[in-house]
């Protein structure tokens, strides 16, 4: 019984030495690895809501306008312009991202002749309604992204876009 | 678990004589510390490649954030260096490393050196790891630049004005190096692609040989 709990020379020189390269392979690896993936443990930058138009601005019809906020690329910050649907459902402020949910292209406002009370995005003609709600029996499968608002001082401020489900 | 994996590879494929071959040989008792006390000095060689190992490694880690462009060089370095989990050690390993490295080379040389290792019939071996020092300098010269710092500009203006003295083809070979008349945009791709891509694959091609001739002729004998 006792036998068996018995460690040879061999097995104990096996352990210590594996255990001792395992541990400094470790303490080498380990830190190159957390380097490596930090990018992905990085918290999300926290957005602000971004200034974009003043109210008086909007029309029922839906109009692009640009939204200007600073990137950080990491050693590297990118002055970044998004466009951005907007136009007014009675008094509510509706803002549309203009990426196709489809695969991601760009969508306009009334741009298909056969459509012109339409969102239409040219790569595969998938068509949205005004509110976003996609077209059946058009590519995409969900309606665009609306971005969060917020009105202060007779401004729109937007958030992030955000899916409308 | 594991020895199952290992199984079901080892019955399709015969890894087992591959890595005996490889890891399963005889080291003879001059060499062996335990012996002689003095057969550290055997250690140099290995120590040599593992400290390679590590700067090939960390150097892969930090191309993950390095960019060869001079409006943006310094930036990365120092964005990884200062702003990225640990990347003040993982480019210590590559700083300290490189010097590490250069230490080792030289220990080794002289073992080699003072236990005669040199002589017949092991010449090409010694050869060969006399091209794998250049190579190693070369590296360490190339990755100077590539923080583009004060330090790093001087240091490659001083090895390009050594270059440049050397007769007839000094002004050639400076120009080829830099990229063109002067250190700039040209010199950091240049130096950056040679330190990356030309002298590692040189390293490992010509520590393959080297290996590869030493298990051939073994360890020289004792003194
Ligand atoms: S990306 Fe818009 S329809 Fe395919």
């Amino acid at each position: 019984m006792e036998k068996n709990h018995n460690v040879s020379r061999r097995q104990f020189l096996t352990y210590a030495l594996l255990g001792t390269g395992g541990f400094m392979a470790a303490g080498l690896i380990m830190p190159m690895v957390r380097f490596g993936v930090d990018p992905i443990l990085q918290a999300d930058a926290e957005d602000d809501m971004i200034d974009v138009v003043g109210v008086d601005e909007l029309t029922d019809v839906p109009q692009a306008f640009d939204m200007e906020y600073e990137q950080d690329h990491g050693w590297h910050v990118e002055q970044v312009t998004e466009t951005v649907w907007m136009f007014l459902e009675g008094d509510e402020v509706v803002a549309l991202s203009p990426t196709c949910t489809h695969l991601g292209c760009t969508v306009s406002w009334g741009t298909d002749a056969d459509n012109p009370e339409q969102f239409f995005c040219p790569c595969h003609f998938g068509r949205f309604e005004r509110d976003g709600t996609n077209v059946p029996g058009t590519p995409p499968t969900e309606p665009l992204h609306r971005y969060d608002h917020e009105v202060r001082d007779g401004r729109v401020l937007l958030g992030s876009p955000s899916p409308q489900l | 678990m594991l020895q199952r994996i290992y199984d079901w590879i080892d019955d399709r494929i015969d890894v087992t004589p591959l890595w005996r071959d490889v890891a399963d040989h005889e080291v003879p008792e001059h060499v062996n510390p335990g012996y002689h006390f003095s057969a550290f000095v055997y250690c140099f060689g290995g120590l040599t490649f593992f400290t390679v190992v590590i700067q090939i490694l960390s150097g892969m880690f930090l191309t993950m954030y390095y960019v060869p462009d001079i409006v943006n060089a310094h930036a990365s370095v120092e964005y990884l260096q200062t702003d990225v989990a640990f990347g003040m050690i993982v480019r210590g390993m590559h700083h300290w490393g490189a010097s590490v490295v250069i230490v080792m080379v030289f220990l080794h040389t002289l073992r080699v050196f003072f236990t005669g290792s040199y002589k017949k019939p092991r010449e090409i071996n010694w050869v060969v790891g006399v091209l794998l020092f250049f190579i190693i300098l070369g590296l360490g010269f190339t990755g100077y630049l590539l923080p583009w710092d004060m330090k790093a500009y001087f240091a490659t203006q001083v090895g390009l004005e050594i270059a440049e003295s050397v007769p007839v083809v000094g002004d050639l070979a400076s120009n080829l190096l830099a990229g063109g008349e002067f250190i700039g945009a040209q010199t950091l791709t240049r130096f950056f692609a040679i330190h990356v891509f030309f002298l590692p694959g040189a390293l490992l091609g010509l520590i393959a040989i080297h290996f590869i001739m030493i298990r051939r002729q073994g360890i020289s004998g004792p003194l």
